[in-house]
């Protein structure tokens, strides 16, 4: 299979973080392709590394050695400015404990990835599309009635919901979940992996990030993270 | 726009912000009512300076004086910068009251009051003769006979308020004044002869011209007795000062070189006069030189308020330093999240330095408004608080101060506002630096939270 029938493929990725005077290392090793259209869960116990993997493959943070590449491309080769591009347009994250902004409502967090990569100006030519896109998202996903609303006025699955509005707004090729029913109930935790489902069958291309093997067993494919290493993809 | 519109929702939600406002305030507040009162004081003194000396003096500090400037005053007449000229007699006398063994030292000075009054402000000092100056020394009660001009604070004493107990005319008082006649050489004139010039003078007015000082010390005589009294009226009459006023299109500076360049060429064509060497001690300065001494006092006072409120700046920038790493600290979650959709770290800069100066204009406007309002009324407050409690921000028995300044400067506004906001955005600077160089990974981790 060629490099260039992959959106993502890691190889040889290692980190290792420094606790006290103690050194641990995370991953050892970890080699990883998606393919574009695919959705991937990555599974494994805590402490296992997902999470240190899935930054590291959205350019949150860099491993001590092994390379990224995004469409081709190695992230190592990208300038700041394209860093920034490449987290703002191509990618979008889905977090466990959701991160929006509590100053902003609903709305503007969903649209808030627009308005950064744009400036003044540019912002104020594409606000109505931009307002527009993040309503149609909201109702997609269930919140029409919310968009005015802060997030500490939503449950914890409404807030969810919102955080995906967000990674999507850009339109972004690949979306990265991380533990993203982790803080919900059971319920709640389902009703967004079904919108994951949607997502993956209109062909977004999704690594998410578990450890919990039945929630995992939602996605396409399971990748089982253990020791620092990929035991089973 | 993202960063306007949480720099606005930072400042209006986050409580925290409100006392960076409030330390802003409070600090322009103060340095507006303090700049404002303390420069307002110093451009007084300085006004009173000025008008007391007018624009330029030629003079020497001996008591013996110098000749010949009766020709320095025709060709200073004769140039068209020159709008009047006024020559002083100045020295230092005994003063008491006629039929009393009371006595006081003071200083006096000759003028002639009508040519004074054109180059000084003196005619608007007078109380019971600022209408007609030229009567200054004619008595209401005896207008033949000499009169004198007495400093106010040697006549009358302050009330509580600074202002004073005049009658409805002068008391009709008959002072001796007596002073030591000096000949050109320096020496007593009359020894062996009861040495000292005395002559009787009567109260005809008062003169308040603010300055401290010569108000409390300060009489004045007509010109002609005064050079009597001091024995510069011999055969080559003698002055101690020509006081100069220059036409309104003149330059301070340039008026005052042109008056030198003339002087330098006169005391050349004099050299070979009797009493020449008289001439090299007189200087040219112009009335900010010539009242050095006086105005330089104050000037260092604010220069040292000016230097303390350096520090006030230095201690706002702290408040506000402190305060921003606690709402940074507070933020670094959304510093993350931010950068997690490709915000850059120059854009995280600008966010929270676009907060910085939301906070140093707030507080800015808010301390601009109170001060100014606080000044508006600060003569009222003043009074209120001398009624009720007796207190005063200076005891106008002592000070001649009459109502605590308060007309805003704009420039000196500016230069505060400039310096709040400034504080605010250095204050802002070194957190917002080190918030933006923390990999995004670093602020969403769970424990951050």
């Amino acid at each position: 299979m060629g490099k260039d029938d992959f959106i993502l493929k890691a190889e040889g990725l290692h980190k290792s973080y420094r606790m006290g005077a103690t050194e641990v290392k995370v991953l050892k090793g970890v080699d990883l392709a998606v393919k574009s259209g695919e959705f991937v869960a990555i599974v494994g116990a805590s402490g296992s590394g997902k999470s240190t993997l899935l930054h590291i493959l959205g350019a949150l943070d860099s491993p001590d050695k092994g390379v990224v590449a995004f469409a081709g491309r190695d992230l190592d080769q990208f300038s700041g400015d394209e860093l920034n591009k490449f987290r703002n347009k191509m990618v979008g994250f889905v977090f466990q404990f959701y991160h929006l902004l509590d100053e902003l409502s609903v709305l503007e967090n969903v649209f808030l990835p627009v308005m950064v990569s744009r400036s003044v100006v540019g912002w104020f030519s594409c606000r109505r599309w931009a307002k527009r896109r993040a309503r149609e998202l909201l109702v997609q996903l269930g919140l029409g009635e919310r968009a005015n609303h802060k997030p500490y006025q939503l449950s914890g699955g409404e807030r969810q919901r919102v955080a995906i509005g967000r990674a999507l707004m850009n339109e972004p090729r690949l979306l990265l979940a991380d533990e993203p029913t982790g803080n919900l109930d059971s319920a709640t935790g389902n009703g967004i992996l079904d919108v994951f489902e949607k997502l993956n069958r209109a062909g977004q291309t999704i690594i998410m990030v578990s450890h919990d093997e039945r929630i995992a067993q939602r996605a396409g494919r399971i990748v089982m993270l253990a020791d620092g290493k990929i035991r089973r993809a | 726009m993202y960063k306007v519109i949480l720099a606005t929702r930072y400042l209006v939600k986050r409580q925290i912000a409100y006392f960076a406002v409030l330390a802003v305030a409070l600090y322009v507040f103060t340095v507006v009512v303090v700049m404002t009162v303390l420069t307002g004081l110093v451009t007084d003194f300085k006004q009173k300076n000025h008008s007391f000396v007018g624009d330029c003096v030629v003079g020497t500090e001996s008591l013996v004086g110098f000749a010949y400037y009766e020709d320095f005053m025709k060709i200073l007449e004769r140039s068209d910068f020159v709008e009047g000229i006024s020559p002083v007699i100045k020295s230092y006398a005994l003063v008491s009251p006629v039929e009393t063994e009371q006595n006081l030292g003071v200083e006096i000075m000759g003028i002639d009051v009508v040519k004074h009054s054109r180059v000084t402000g003196f005619g608007q000092t007078l109380y019971y003769r600022k209408d007609d100056a030229s009567k200054a020394f004619k008595p209401v009660y005896a207008p033949n006979l000499a009169g004198c001009v007495i400093g106010i604070d040697l006549a009358l004493q302050r009330d509580a308020k600074g202002g004073y107990p005049y009658g409805s005319g002068p008391t009709e008082m008959a002072l001796a004044i007596s002073c030591f006649p000096l000949t050109a050489k320096g020496a007593l004139a009359k020894v062996g002869a009861g040495m000292v010039n005395t002559q009787t003078f009567y109260y005809s007015d008062n003169s308040e011209s603010g300055l401290a000082r010569v108000d409390s010390s300060m009489v004045y005589l007509p010109f002609e007795q005064a050079q009597l009294l001091c024995g510069m009226a011999g055969a080559v009459k003698r002055v101690n000062a020509i006081h100069i006023k220059f036409r309104p299109n003149v330059r301070l500076e340039a008026g005052c070189e042109e008056v030198d360049s003339l002087w330098q060429s006169f005391g050349r064509e004099k050299a070979g006069e009797k009493q020449a060497y008289l001439l090299k001690n007189v200087t040219v300065q112009s009335w900010k030189d010539y009242r050095r001494g006086s105005i330089a006092a104050m000037e260092k006072e604010q220069t040292m308020l000016t230097a303390l409120f350096a520090l006030v700046g230095i201690t706002t920038v702290f408040i506000v330093f402190v305060v921003f790493y606690m709402i940074i600290s507070h933020k670094s979650k959304d510093i993350g999240i931010l950068k997690s959709i490709g915000v850059s770290n120059g854009n995280i800069i600008k966010l929270f330095s676009g907060f910085a100066f939301l906070v140093g204009i707030s507080g800015s406007a808010v301390g601009l408004f109170s001060g100014w309002l606080f000044l508006l009324k600060i003569n009222r407050i003043e009074d209120w608080l001398f009624a009720r409690f007796g207190f005063q921000l200076w005891d106008r028995t002592i000070y001649a101060i009459g109502d605590i300044p308060s007309q805003v400067d704009a420039k000196v506004l500016a230069v505060i506002v400039f310096s709040a906001i400034a504080a605010c955005l250095v204050g802002a600077l070194v957190p917002s630096w080190q918030a933006a160089k923390q990999k995004p990974v670093e602020t969403l981790q769970v424990s951050q939270l």
